[in-house]
């Protein structure tokens, strides 16, 4: 046996002797072995950004998505096991209808985020279960509320955030997020910011080509989430190598 | 404890549509009536569900909102899918035929008439469900009162051409909702149409019936 | 409410009581709110009121009852129709939304509670005899008024009366009901319809009770029959 584990790493429904889940933790794992994904909160909406790695060139363009839609005023980006996060996207658009069908309204990011967390951190507990091996970013904007933002873990914790990234180049995404001032701009402007930072912060040695993937939801959009309009993309995308190119002619 | 049939308590009457060159229109008065009480007057009863289909509903409104809230989440399930796919006319006609045919098989009618219209592969469609199921697609249909109305008036037009355009397939509406404002009680004089065409689809209006009462000075006495 | 017993086993005779007037006896008829209710919105909030009358057929059971009912901290309703079934519903749905407002950590929104009121009048329309007005406040959208009519529709309407009273008063509203009413104006507007109806519907009558909501909260009042506007004396 390993002496990573030492035994206690063999079921969710075990702690290890100080006090930890180690299932969770390779969960986690799972999450920074993906693609980065990253959102931020504007003052007047969020932006998602995905590297989709493709790792092979026989695949086609488009195929496994990473930005969803769980109702019309909600996007998500996820990271880990795309298999998993699937799932558990499914499950937030089951939980969407349902509190649409009770309530004859839209549900509340806020209680969203709640009751898929539940769901999550409930593959923590059971040793026939194994943890989901994914990350969710949730975001939405609405009048009453403006902008909110959350991310998921595979332990079932949940927290809001300004600004986050997950996946593999999270650390240095997150040093990179950190320089922006988002609470004084737009989505507009985030977006751009957003897809640079993805280009900065893919390893091209590592994992060779991937594809970029933007979406927002804001005041602009009427509160609904989107995938950005193709002259938006390619703004972004140019605005994005640009920088890139300039920093490595100042190198 | 269920008994034979439900049956409709607060409804809507006629909804009537008409395919033109280009699109298709469907129009139906703002009124919800309880028994014979005017009872909500501000009421749409056609509805949009995505840029090519739209919907119009006479009978139980509680159905209508009903079912309009399950069409509802039907688009937004295909807007999440984000495949390039949506519900068309004549995929939505086909499942309110199944819908409505169910129910009155367990003998518990959705007490509605439905008119599905939009374009299909470009071209107009329109089409018909009523509360047991019956369904046809034409050129022009229409619903309750609407049927024994409106619909001699809307053929009459349709036959005679090939195609009209929208501008005389809105002045056919306008006048098949004032004689139905005339003739039916459970008639309004305020009214919407729904409207398709390839630029995407929109509810206009309200709009007014425009009635000549001038008859009425020729009539005195009764005999 | 399901008055249920063997009728073979009662000495009273059902069959000739039947034969003569075809009429279940009075005394066995459920508690019915033939009733008058009626919500407006004004300005900042909204104001619903009802008589308080119950009836048995003609006679009166309860002539202060209480037909304007607390539903969560800022939403009301007003019942018509079947006492039992009525007060059953809104059982259901205050523990219902006291429940989600404690998972949410905030005030339900008015659209959301009748929503509840709808689903289920719908969902058992076939055994419920149930017209409710839901009435409230939230910080969205301010003063609301939702009607919820026998078939289990819903809409919202700046003002609606219900009840078997309700319908003798559309035209008072029709002519009187102005937009953006201040406060005072529109619990005078409330209180001297529901009097209107009171004089003419035989089901309707005793007191007027009100509620008025807005940011601040609730205020409830009584006015005593002896102080309803009298029409009848003009």
């Amino acid at each position: 046996m390993s002496a990573i584990g030492t035994g206690y790493d063999l079921s969710a429904s075990q702690f290890s002797p100080d006090g930890r889940v180690f299932q969770v933790e390779y969960a986690q794992k799972a999450v920074e072995n993906s693609g980065t994904a990253i959102a931020l909160r504007a003052k007047d909406g969020v932006v998602f950004a995905v590297e989709k790695l493709v790792t092979s060139k026989l695949y086609e363009t488009g195929a496994n998505k990473r930005i969803f839609n769980i109702d019309r005023h909600i996007g998500c980006a996820v990271a880990g096991l795309l298999a998993d996060a699937r799932a558990i996207v499914n499950v937030a658009n089951d939980e969407a209808k349902d509190y649409r069908s009770q309530y004859g309204t839209e549900i509340p990011l806020k209680y969203l985020k709640d009751r898929v967390a539940m769901y999550m951190h409930a593959y923590t507990l059971y040793s026939a279960l194994r943890p989901f091996g994914a990350s969710l970013l949730l975001g939405s904007w609405d009048k009453f509320e403006g902008p909110q933002l959350y991310c998921l873990d595979p332990s079932g914790l949940s927290y809001g955030y300004f600004g986050i990234s997950i996946g593999k180049a999270k650390q240095s995404a997150k040093t990179e997020i950190e320089k922006i001032s988002l609470k004084d701009k737009t989505c507009s402007e985030l977006i751009k910011e957003a897809a640079k930072i993805i280009y900065i912060v893919h390893d091209e040695i590592k994992d060779k080509s991937f594809e970029l993937e933007l979406s927002w939801v804001s005041e602009a959009t009427n509160g609904r989430h989107e995938c950005v309009p193709q002259e938006v993309f390619d703004e972004a995308e140019k605005f994005a190598k640009d920088a890139l190119k300039h920093d490595s002619d100042s190198d | 404890m269920k008994y034979h049939t439900q049956s409709p308590a607060s409804t809507g009457t006629s909804v009537i549509g008409i395919t033109f060159n280009d699109g298709v229109l469907i129009a139906s008065d703002d009124l919800v009536s309880y028994g014979t009480l005017a009872r909500y007057r501000n009421i749409p009863r056609v509805l949009k569900v995505n840029e090519q289909t739209v919907v119009g509903c006479g009978g139980d409104f509680a159905d209508f909102q009903h079912l309009s809230k399950i069409i509802e989440q039907k688009q937004i399930d295909e807007e999440a899918n984000n495949d390039g796919f949506t519900l068309t006319p004549k995929a939505l006609h086909s499942w309110i035929t199944r819908v409505l045919y169910n129910r009155r098989s367990k003998f518990d009618p959705f007490w509605n008439t439905w008119v599905v219209g939009g374009l299909q592969d470009g071209k107009p469609f329109l089409g018909y469900v009523d509360m047991l199921g019956t369904a046809f697609v034409d050129r022009a249909v229409a619903t309750g009162y609407g049927e024994m109305i409106a619909k001699p008036l809307l053929w009459e037009a349709v036959e005679k051409k090939e195609s009209i355009t929208e501008e005389e397939a809105k002045d056919l509406i306008a006048k098949c909702m004032s004689l139905l404002f005339c003739r039916d009680s459970r008639a309004f004089p305020k009214y919407r149409i729904a409207k398709v065409t390839k630029d995407g689809s929109v509810i206009e209006g309200p709009f007014e019936v425009n009635v000549d009462w001038s008859i009425a000075a020729h009539v005195q006495g009764y005999e | 409410m399901d008055v249920s017993f063997d009728r073979n086993q009662s000495s009273f005779d059902f069959n000739t009581v039947e034969a003569c007037d075809n009429v279940t006896p009075e005394w066995l008829e459920p508690d019915s709110t033939g009733t008058t209710i009626m919500a407006v919105e004004f300005a900042d909030g909204v104001v619903i009121g009802a008589d308080s009358r119950a009836t048995r057929g003609f006679y009166v059971s309860n002539r202060v009852s209480d037909k304007v009912n607390h539903v969560s901290d800022h939403i009301y309703c007003c019942r018509s129709g079947s006492a039992a079934d009525t007060q059953a519903i809104l059982d259901t749905i205050r523990y219902h939304l006291s429940f989600y407002e404690m998972e949410l950590g905030e005030p339900a929104l008015v659209k959301v509670a009748a929503n509840l009121f709808k689903e289920m009048c719908y969902t058992y329309r076939d055994q419920l005899t149930a017209g409710i007005i839901v009435a409230g406040w939230d910080k969205r959208y301010g003063g609301q008024v939702y009607s919820i009519p026998l078939g289990g529709m819903m809409v919202r309407q700046s003002a609606i009366a219900g009840g078997s009273g309700g319908t003798y008063i559309y035209g008072y509203i029709d002519k009187f009901y102005k937009p953006r009413m201040t406060r005072e104006e529109c619990i005078k507007f409330v209180i001297e319809g529901i009097s209107l109806a009171m004089e003419r519907d035989a089901s309707s009558g005793g007191v007027i009770r009100v509620a008025i909501i807005d940011k601040e909260g609730v205020e409830k009042k009584i006015i005593a029959g002896g102080d309803l506007p009298k029409f009848h004396e003009k």
